[in-house]
């Protein structure tokens, strides 16, 4: 339980988190006014690897800019390919061919699998549980080579194409697909959820740690697992169906318990939904081509629109502002872990450092992607 | 009542000139997009009995004059004249076709009256009031263009109904002498409504209220607007560069700006 601070404290000191501390898992830079053990408050100080995507969108083309998406989170690399290409995608009227959606949402949704499973390993690693993670990284390499075999990188994917993607899936790839589906099945249940889900430390550290209240989640802006995990059930895979998620069934993981073990619990059964997800998507596979015809300058009209995809730390939002030329004319990155970490001022005042660290851990921050 | 709908009517209470004429504009371009839909129909119907007349045309053509198959771009003589009888022979059948699927429609729009219409394009500036946009086309259904000082009501409004601020942003329309402020607004409990409010200032003097007492998610994105164009946010407690460095005296998101 955090414990609220008894009277007002007489003496304060800063402490200094970061940028460069392993608990930040990047650049991120917090601003602690500590009471002894207590934090007074937090303010998290960004713009470390701040750089400035939204001007270069402004100086490139259409197509220029889709290298960057993937470096902004490295981690789901895909949702933001999507979440662009489905920017423009609406702005230029174009039709995606049903197996490019098909494909889309195979590749999304293991990329989706790895980001959880990097995240379970780092965040135990927090906690101070250091085997998990090569569990974790065992499992989390099999998608690697997956995603390289059809996308040629490991990490910074730039898979998606406007109008399709740049390159049809084998036969080879839908098999590995199918044996890493049994694979993580049969894994899930004993190294990760006998191993450390059922672990009373794990328990101990997590329980009733960093409540964050729907209200809180409201007034921020809050989305993905952090809004799932205070019991909103609100996906945009459901709430706002995309791609061919609406012929797909899957459930929407949700816990009401709004702690940080929620939040942990969340993204764990996603890890399965996910898998349910690609199982159907691979036995519904249909044929024909995977990329529409676009022309090779894409000129939309002036027109100003808005796109949304559930990536894996939350809705990450597009707003494309054209003028009829070849670039975006104003391109607005809404992304997920912004929000999330804005709210960690306002929980964590009161706590307890080492329950304000395992807190942070568990809004699972990518730092490229707050800063962009 | 449809969210959409409740949603539009709240946001009406900000303007109420558009309020007063609102319910006859409605019910005009629900008119009109009745028949639009019609007209729709009857010129897809008229398409498909030509597309019919002049295949079977070809067929008996093709009969006829067996050698002009290889040039299907120019259509010989029996098939334009045999084209041009089938289709005044269809022309009443076109008619009557399309006045008996008029008669579905009105029963389909029936039930979904409910839902607003969607707003024509003004011609010429955009007055102040609440648009209703084509979601399948700009991924929001509410477009609110409001007076800068009306944007904490909007705020207040919809902070009322339940939405929650999803980005604060700005775009800076260099030629008309302006920024814009862009407020985008979505709902988490399960209704599809988004809504974007938006407001334009000088960029002489650009400055909006905070809405950031409101929305606190609004403190970030404000401050990150701040640094990027240079808009003040009246009230906002901390107005700092959060992306920049703290010394950063530039807003690199200006047209005009060189590094």
């Amino acid at each position: 339980m955090t414990v609220p601070i008894q009277c007002a404290p007489d003496e304060t000191f800063v402490l200094n988190l970061g940028p460069q501390h392993p608990a930040t898992h990047g650049v991120l830079r917090v601003k602690l006014t500590m009471d002894g053990e207590y934090v007074v408050k937090a303010e998290p100080v960004l713009g470390y690897i701040h750089r400035m995507h939204e001007k270069m969108a402004e100086s490139g083309t259409f197509a220029q800019f889709m290298g960057n998406t993937p470096r902004m989170d490295y981690l789901s690399a895909l949702s933001y390919n999507q979440g662009y290409v489905m920017a423009v995608e609406r702005a230029a009227g174009i039709q995606v061919p049903e197996r490019a959606e098909y494909i889309r949402t195979i590749t999304v949704e293991l990329n989706r699998i790895s980001s959880h499973l990097l995240w379970f390993g780092a965040f135990v690693l927090d906690l101070g549980g250091f085997t998990p993670l090569l569990y974790a990284f065992d499992d989390r390499e099999k998608i690697l080579d997956l995603l390289e075999h059809v996308t040629g990188s490991r990490l910074t994917y730039c898979y998606y194409r406007f109008g399709g993607v740049y390159n049809d899936i084998d036969d080879d790839f839908i098999t590995g697909t199918r044996a890493f589906i049994k694979r993580l099945r049969s894994r899930l249940p004993s190294q990760y959820h006998d191993l450390v889900t059922g672990n009373i430390i794990l328990i101990k550290r997590l329980k009733d740690i960093g409540i964050i209240s729907q209200e809180i989640c409201r007034k921020y802006g809050a989305t993905g697992p952090v809004l799932r995990g205070s019991g909103i059930k609100y996906d945009v895979r459901r709430n706002e169906p995309y791609s061919i998620y609406p012929e797909l069934k899957f459930d929407i993981p949700c816990y009401k318990e709004c702690d940080s073990m929620a939040r942990y619990m969340v993204r764990m059964d996603e890890i399965e939904q996910s898998l349910r997800i690609i199982e159907q998507a691979l036995d519904k596979l249909p044929g024909g081509p995977v990329q529409a015809k676009v022309p090779k300058t894409l000129k939309p009209a002036a027109v100003d629109c808005y796109a949304n995809v559930e990536a894996a730390r939350g809705s990450f939002g597009c707003r494309l502002v054209c003028d009829g030329d070849k670039g975006p004319y104003r391109l607005k990155l809404r992304s997920p872990t912004y929000s999330n970490l804005s709210l960690f001022g306002e929980v964590a005042e009161g706590m307890l450092l080492a329950d304000a660290l395992a807190f942070m851990g568990s809004l699972d921050l990518v730092i490229p992607e707050i800063d962009r | 009542m449809s969210i959409l709908r409740e949603t539009k009517w709240a946001l009406l209470e900000l303007f109420p000139e558009q309020k007063a004429g609102e319910a006859d504009a409605e019910k005009a371009a629900r008119e009109k997009a009745k028949a639009d839909a019609l007209a729709k129909i009857e010129a897809e119907a008229k398409a498909k009995a030509e597309a019919e007349a002049k295949a079977k045309a070809k067929s008996e053509g093709k009969e006829g004059e067996a050698a002009s198959s290889d040039s299907p771009k120019k259509p010989s003589k029996v098939q334009e004249t045999a084209a041009e009888s089938a289709s005044v022979d269809l022309a009443a059948k076109v008619k009557g076709e399309a006045a008996k699927q008029a008669a579905p429609v009105e029963e389909i729009e029936e039930p979904e009256s409910d839902e607003p219409p969607i707003s024509l394009e003004p011609e010429g500036a955009r007055p102040y009031g609440v648009m209703v946009r084509s979601y399948a086309a700009r991924g929001y259904h509410l477009d609110v263009f409001c007076a800068p000082d009306q944007v904490v009501a909007a705020a207040e409004l919809l902070d009322g109904a339940g939405f929650s601020l999803e980005a604060v942003t700005g775009v800076d329309w260099i030629k008309e002498e302006q920024l814009e402020v862009v407020y985008d607004y979505n709902r988490t409990d399960g209704q599809l409504c988004r809504v974007a409010v938006r407001t334009r200032v000088p960029r002489s003097a650009p400055e909006v209220p905070t809405v950031s007492h409101i929305f606190s998610g609004a403190n970030w994105h404000e401050r990150e607007t701040h640094e990027f164009f240079g808009i003040v946010f009246q009230g906002h407690p901390y107005l700092v560069p959060l992306l920049l460095p703290e010394d950063a005296d530039f807003h690199p998101l200006l047209k005009d700006f060189t590094p």
